[in-house]
């Protein structure tokens, strides 16, 4: 008798197992939300209530589903209320009032790991349901759904992709994929190869490993040699394409290099000045876009671009008063023109901890100065790096043009040629050297200005960038700015080339030991200078 | 020989005998009266000076390369931190199972990285007479490897200059991995003794600046016998002339190297004194900046004179002690209005000033002497004036 009842609850139990996805199929979003107030419920039920929330069109649920994934959802032990929490407070998820009983009555609604992947699941089907959203943003977000999809919710996707085909293909074209990624798990053999096949247009590192999965374990032979000739095929481009990678950074820390170093080189070659100000004139540069960024806080982009000329203006300016009061003195004596503006770096460097202190200030980064152009999966191309690249590129050759074509050029080649003679022909070489150094400080304030956007704006800024500097100019060949853009690059290449195998110190170290070996083979550098102010 | 390199140096005699005035009355202070007594020497300052004599002689060193051979090393710290480094890794293992860790093989810092033994380049530095020589060798062979290759190739001005900064940043950057082995970041440091000796005591300290005030005089007697020499007056004629010495047939490249490595070796002395005495050295004497001070204080004091050296090392540093504990901000600001002034109005430095004023005061000696010989000669005979004149001239 007794068995016989048990046998009967079994049956009963087994019954409702079956009927109640149907009835929480029934739930309205209501319901669902006093499910996940409800203490008592079972992570099944929960993640019905959030199913049942993701498909509903109510207006506090985006916010709900996102705090949920976020674990930011709460409830209260005592009225059953949802909360969401926002920065500090917890405002309730259907209606917005702020939380006002007591903080340890809250309990944060809890989820298990199938429950977050379904919440992952519902958002992404979320954003890419929802057409008033970029088109970028939705293919992002079904991006992040290749190979995270199991087939039963690809299937959900299939009705997505069908119905942006003809709208916007490429989002169809990314779907296709995601729904690909799920058939490499399918039973059929065929299927898993048809899948590989859709997915041979695509490349990230994670469908590699994917392969690399196939390629080992799949009972298919055909289906093992097909993954294993794909992956070969994508690893060889991964690292193409991280080669790639590894030059671009190595061109635009090259940039960074050639624009410290070019001023530099500009008043060696000229003038026989080594100015050990240079990076304090660098470090001026950077702090003039932080007060203009100051005096214009709500136009961080505009601020940038005003300070180009600003910064140029400042540390010209800067250079030109050192030029007149300090170094007109020294000429023919580098080493003590060394010693003296190093002097004049370390006044600089505390008068900008004096007016600054000597905290790092901050530089906003404007927008269009962020973000990254996608190449494919393995290999972008971000802004910052690519403006800093052109901006050099900008400085270099307006400085070439004004060296070839302009007046001050001509007389700042005949001066480094020969000072004497330039005299004789009527060259005032005082105002050419005040003029020179003035340009060679005002690049040295544009370099400051795209330091900005890459370090730490502070005193120690200039500091950090004159061994380098330094570095570059004799590799290249004092006084020679093709000497400097090619020294520039070849340092910031190696340097980029040598830091995944031996660690950034260490290549630093390298390239060090191996500037100073090259300087035994050319002690004049790459391209050396020509004329007579060689043997001064 | 001592009395006949004196005998005519004057500036050297007179700087030398107040450094050793001082330095044994500061002993005698710190050692003979007790605390609370007016004559009493605190052992704060008996390591302070300490460490001011281990600067002058490294200043010394800079000014055999600098005043006397024309190469301005913006590196010569690398050196002095080497020197150090050698005499710190010796107090190091003289710790033994005192440490931290109490392991008897191994510095604290290896066991903290999990190093279970001892690197190849620590082995013999625990006896003292092996230090020593590496205190020696390390600097000097050093400066000797990178001297014949950067003489050899007639790298010279600026851009040794430049090499030599890049050659002690590197350094830096080495010494600051933690895997090179010299404790990292933190560097050397916690020492205990020395040669049995607590490095805490009063008298080890006494001893360590009489022997600072030693090494100077030893190296600054070295550097003059060296400059007074045949091989001084070449290393001059290098300085002023190098093309035309070369072509005269000295192998330039040698005399470079030579006084090179005398010096690098000289520092290495410095900064071996200065260790025990400081209590520390880590990565940061390879700075850069670092070695452009030691410039400064040659400047300071006045090149190609070597005593000038020693007078512009401990003023300098005596003022940076005094303006950082009165003013620490204002530091900065002296020490690059040094700079520019000292560059500019005084390139002779400290000791040119005295130089200045003599020759000033010989100037209106001779005019003095020659007015009064015209008066003379306007009272006698015309004859007499023709007399006065060479005197004059």
């Amino acid at each position: 008798m007794k068995s016989t009842a048990k046998m009967f609850c079994a049956a009963l139990l087994v019954l409702l197992g079956f009927l109640l996805p149907q009835a929480a199929a029934a739930m309205t979003p209501d319901e669902a939300l006093a499910v996940l107030g409800d203490r008592s419920s079972s992570f099944e039920q929960k993640k019905e209530a959030f199913d049942v929330i993701g498909d509903s069109k109510e207006n506090w649920s985006q916010l709900l589903i996102e705090s949920a994934q976020k674990g930011e959802l709460f409830f209260d032990k005592k009225k059953h209320d949802v909360y969401a929490k926002v920065g500090d407070n917890y405002f309730k998820v259907k209606g917005g009032e702020a939380f006002s009983g007591k903080s340890r009555d809250l309990k944060r609604v809890s989820v298990n790991n199938s429950i977050r992947e379904s919440l992952h699941l519902i958002l992404a089907m979320r954003t890419l349901s929802d057409q008033s959203i970029p088109e970028d943003r939705r293919i992002e977000s079904a991006h992040a759904l290749i190979g995270n999809v199991s087939q039963e919710d690809a299937s959900k996707l299939q009705l997505l992709r069908d119905l942006y085909i003809t709208t916007d293909p490429d989002l169809s074209e990314m779907l296709t994929y995601v729904i690909a990624s799920a058939d490499l798990n399918d039973e059929d053999p065929k299927i898993r190869n048809g899948a590989m096949h859709i997915l041979s247009g695509f490349r990230s590192p994670l469908l590699l490993q994917k392969l690399g999965d196939i390629a080992e374990h799949d009972a298919d032979v055909s289906n093992r040699v097909y993954a294993e000739k794909q992956a070969a095929g994508l690893r060889s481009s991964q690292s193409f394409y991280s080669g790639l990678e590894t030059v671009y950074f190595g061109i635009s820390l090259g940039s960074v290099l050639v624009l410290a170093a070019i001023g530099l080189t500009i008043t060696f070659g000229v003038m026989g000045v080594i100015n050990m100000a240079h990076g304090e004139l660098m470090m001026i540069g950077a702090y003039t876009v932080y007060v203009i960024q100051q005096c214009m806080p709500s136009y961080p982009g505009l601020a940038l671009i005003i300070s180009i000329p600003a910064a140029f203006c400042v540390s010209g300016l800067t250079g030109i008063i050192i030029e007149r009061t300090v170094i007109q003195h020294l000429y023919g004596r580098p080493l003590e023109t060394l010693l003296a503006t190093f002097g004049i770096s370390l006044l600089l460097q505390q008068l900008v901890r004096s007016i600054f202190t000597a905290l790092n200030r901050n530089v906003v980064i404007p927008d269009f100065m962020s973000g990254a152009i996608k190449i494919n999966e393995f290999f972008s191309v971000t802004y910052n790096r690519l403006y800093i690249i052109l901006f050099c590129l900008a400085v270099f050759f307006t400085l070439r043009w004004i060296l070839q074509h302009s007046r001050l050029g001509l007389e700042v080649r005949s001066v480094s040629q020969n000072r004497a003679m330039a005299r004789n022909m009527g060259v005032r070489s005082g105002r050419v050297n005040a003029l020179t150094f003035g340009l060679g400080s005002g690049i040295a304030g544009l370099a400051g200005v795209a330091l900005s956007q890459l370090t730490n704006v502070g005193p120690n800024l200039g500091q950090n960038y004159i061994v380098d500097s330094f570095l570059v100019v004799v590799f290249g060949g004092a006084g020679n700015i093709w000497g400097t853009m090619v020294g520039g690059m070849v340092l910031g290449v190696a340097n980029k080339v040598l830091e995944p195998m031996a660690g950034a110190m260490l290549a630093k170290i390298f390239i060090l030991v191996g500037v100073i070996i090259f300087i035994q083979k050319r002690p004049r550098g790459l391209f050396p200078q020509h004329g007579r102010s060689v043997e001064g | 020989m001592v009395t006949s390199l004196l005998k005519k140096d004057r500036g050297g005699f007179s700087v030398l005998g107040a450094v050793w005035i001082f330095v044994l009355l500061l002993i005698a202070g710190n050692a003979f009266f007790q605390d609370g007594s007016a004559f009493y020497v605190g052992s704060n300052t008996i390591t302070l000076f300490g460490k001011y004599l281990c600067y002058a002689l490294l200043a010394v060193s800079l000014d055999l390369i600098w005043g006397y051979l024309g190469i301005l090393s913006l590196g010569h710290a690398a050196f002095f931190g080497l020197g150090g480094y050698v005499m710190g890794m010796y107090l190091m293992r003289q710790i033994g199972a005192r440490g931290v860790y109490g392991n008897p093989e191994l510095p604290d810092f290896m066991v903290f990285l999990n190093w279970h033994e001892l690197p190849w380049y620590w082995y013999g530095v625990n006896h003292f007479w092996f230090a020593a020589i590496m205190i020696l060798l390390v600097p000097g062979a050093l400066a000797f490897i990178f001297g014949f290759f950067a003489f050899r190739s007639r790298v010279g001005g600026v851009y040794l200059s430049i090499i030599t900064q890049s050659l002690t940043f590197a350094l830096a950057l080495a010494f600051f991995r933690n895997e090179t082995g010299f404790g990292g970041n933190n560097g050397l440091t916690d020492f205990k003794d020395i040669l049995g000796f607590s490095l805490a005591s009063d008298t080890t300290r006494d001893v360590l600046l009489f022997l600072s005030a030693l090494a100077l005089t030893f190296g600054y007697l070295l550097c003059r016998y060296l400059m007074r020499s045949r091989l001084g007056k070449v290393t001059i004629a290098i300085r002023d002339a190098e093309s035309r010495t070369r072509f005269m047939g000295y192998r330039v490249e040698y005399f470079k190297l030579a006084i090179f490595t005398v010096a690098a070796m000289l520092a290495g002395i410095a900064g071996a004194l200065y260790v025990p005495q400081v209590g520390i050295i880590n990565p940061g004497e390879f700075n850069p900046i670092n070695s452009i001070e030691i410039v400064i204080w040659v400047a300071v004091g006045g090149r190609a004179s070597l005593y000038g050296a020693i007078v512009g090392a401990i003023l300098v540093n005596y003022a940076k002690t005094v303006f950082t504990g009165i003013f620490p901000d204002g530091w900065l600001y002296a020490l690059g209005l040094i700079f520019v002034l000292v560059t500019l109005f005084l390139p002779k430095g400290i000791v040119g000033i005295i130089g200045m004023i003599r020759a000033k005061r010989a100037e209106r000696k001779a005019l003095a002497e020659a007015d009064a010989g015209r008066q003379a000669a306007a009272e006698a005979e015309p004859a007499a004036a023709a007399e006065a004149s060479p005197k004059e001239a």
